[in-house]
């Protein structure tokens, strides 16, 4: 008798645990390129940890959703979400126009900026390293910033992430003046730097940061002002199949509650040291 | 699938072609160069020598090329006695350390499939050569490669089509030839689909280029025909006491 009640108890609870809505058992997967720390890393372990991270868990415990985050190679992450190996990209990845094309971008959870970093060794003018400039909107004096770039850069070899907006950026810019390396991963790039096959490089400013701070980081530094706007558009979103209408609405939903209530704020203050969060005061 | 797409790409991966082939060429013809010597070392010398050169086909053959070159370029660049050396200006940039990994790669390959068909020289041959009074470099020059070279061609030919589909590596250390600029496209376009389908009849189009090259040579040293006459004529003048035709 104990044991058939027992029985009906737990069959009972099983049945309680059950969504009640088909839509909350859907295990959302999230991409993310686990190679642009403090955004995404991967540790020793091969855990993904970082501000996507934790932004994207937080997200999808505001709206119900179970959510496991994969690690995927960057100039493969559109296709692949495009196809439905996954459904969401959370991997600092900036809105534009030309992304827009071929996907949905949630409301940015991140407003980063970007700069370029040289060899200490070349004993360039690095210029002062505190101004920001941003593309969508260069006067006179932005003009003459750019020209200086050119010129100091003329003739050197510079390293970008294959496929970000920074090297649509280095291209637009300084295209016509360096050489271009176009690498598969931002700790590729590094290396590369590290060991001086590439006098320097253009990508998100906090990536470089943590990686300056390194012992293999210390042979460069940053150069020229920090940059955003123009390529890089409004900032960070979430990237979804533009059919998954759905689950946008509901991301932004929880987009708009977590700036709202101060934990995007808090995750940029840990991972950045500095509020990023979209329409902060900088 | 977007045709308009596809033309395009035939076009732009184009430009990528000029690289994929002066690395498939200069890494088969170093590999060359390298293995024939150590071909002979590997299939007639003393086993202290023969086992070293096992140990480096063993290696090279038993690794994958993508670790090999990762090493290269990746791997040497950590080193800070090899950045401050003068084969830093060699090794700092992408295409010769490609190059590098390429050609001990193929001297690997081509070594054991030399060394094969040196083995598979009927012992006759060689006494026959020995008995005409043909000295030993001169044996190996006239007799034994040429027969060697003529049993190892299949196998070669396969290591041929291996090299030009394995130059495809290079595009993971920034260079960018076929498969590099391929993935360049895609990451601009998003259209992974139609521009590795060209990608995939480029390869296709040169392995076959390749594959029918081998099978001429084939049929050209075949020992009857023509070409057998001048083998003959080529043997006739290193004999003692003959007379130059």
């Amino acid at each position: 008798m104990r044991i058939v009640l027992a029985g009906t108890v737990f069959v009972a609870s099983m049945i309680s645990a059950l969504p009640t809505r088909a839509e909350d058992a859907r295990v959302i997967t999230i991409a993310t390129e686990g190679a642009s720390p403090p955004w995404d890393g991967t540790d020793e372990k091969g855990e993904l940890y970082g501000y996507d991270i934790d932004v994207g868990l937080d997200l999808c415990r505001r709206i119900n959703l179970r959510c496991k985050f994969v690690a995927q190679d960057w100039d493969g992450i559109i296709p692949a979400l495009l196809v439905g190996k996954y459904d969401v990209i959370m991997s600092g990845m900036a809105i534009t126009e030309k992304r827009k094309k071929s996907i949905a971008f949630s409301k940015p959870y991140a407003a980063g900026y970007n700069q370029l970093v040289v060899r200490k060794d070349l004993e360039l003018d690095s210029g002062d390293i505190k101004q920001r400039l941003n593309l969508s909107a260069i006067d006179a004096s932005g003009k003459a910033v750019i020209e200086r770039l050119r010129s100091t850069l003329g003739g050197r070899t510079m390293g970008v992430l294959r496929s970000s907006n920074s090297e649509a950026v280095l291209k637009e810019l300084f295209g016509d003046v360096v050489t271009l390396r176009s690498y598969d991963s931002l700790d590729n790039l590094k290396l590369d730097l590290a060991a001086g096959r590439v006098d320097g490089g253009l990508a998100d400013f906090f990536t470089w940061r943590d990686f300056l701070e390194t012992p293999e980081g210390s042979g460069a530094a940053f150069f020229g002002p920090q940059l955003n706007g123009g390529l890089w558009g409004p900032g960070v979103g979430a990237g979804l199949r533009k059919d998954d209408a759905e689950l946008l609405a509901r991301f932004n939903k929880a987009i708009d509650a977590a700036i709202k209530d101060g934990t995007i704020k808090a995750l940029s203050l840990k991972w950045f040291k500095t509020d990023i969060a979209p329409g902060a005061p900088r | 699938m977007d045709l308009t797409m596809m033309v395009e790409a035939a076009v732009v991966l184009s430009s990528g072609l000029k690289l994929t082939l002066t690395l498939t060429a200069l890494a088969l013809a170093a590999g060359f160069i390298l293995s024939v010597p150590l071909a002979f070392v590997r299939a007639f010398a003393r086993p202290a020598l023969s086992l070293s050169v096992l140990a480096y086909t063993y290696v090279f053959r038993g690794t994958p090329m993508l670790v090999q070159l990762f090493l290269v370029y990746y791997g040497l660049g950590q080193i800070e006695a090899v950045r401050t050396s003068i084969f830093w200006v060699v090794l700092r940039d992408p295409f010769w350390c490609a190059l590098l990994t390429f050609s001990l790669n193929s001297a690997a390959h081509t070594t054991e499939i030399l060394c094969r068909g040196l083995q598979s020289v009927p012992k006759g041959m060689t006494e026959a050569a020995a008995a005409l009074g043909l000295k030993r470099f001169q044996t190996a020059r006239l007799v034994t490669f040429p027969i060697a070279f003529r049993i190892s061609l299949p196998a070669y030919g396969n290591e041929v089509v291996g090299m030009i589909k394995g130059s495809s590596l290079a595009s993971t250390v920034t260079l960018l030839e076929v498969t590099g600029m391929a993935r360049q496209m895609v990451s601009t376009t998003f259209a992974p689909y139609e521009i590795f389908i060209v990608a995939g009849a480029i390869y296709l189009l040169l392995t076959s280029i390749a594959v029918k090259i081998t099978q001429v040579l084939e049929l050209h040293l075949a020992t009857d025909g023509k070409s057998s006459l001048r083998r003959r004529t080529r043997l006739k003048t290193a004999l003692p006491g003959a007379t130059t035709p």
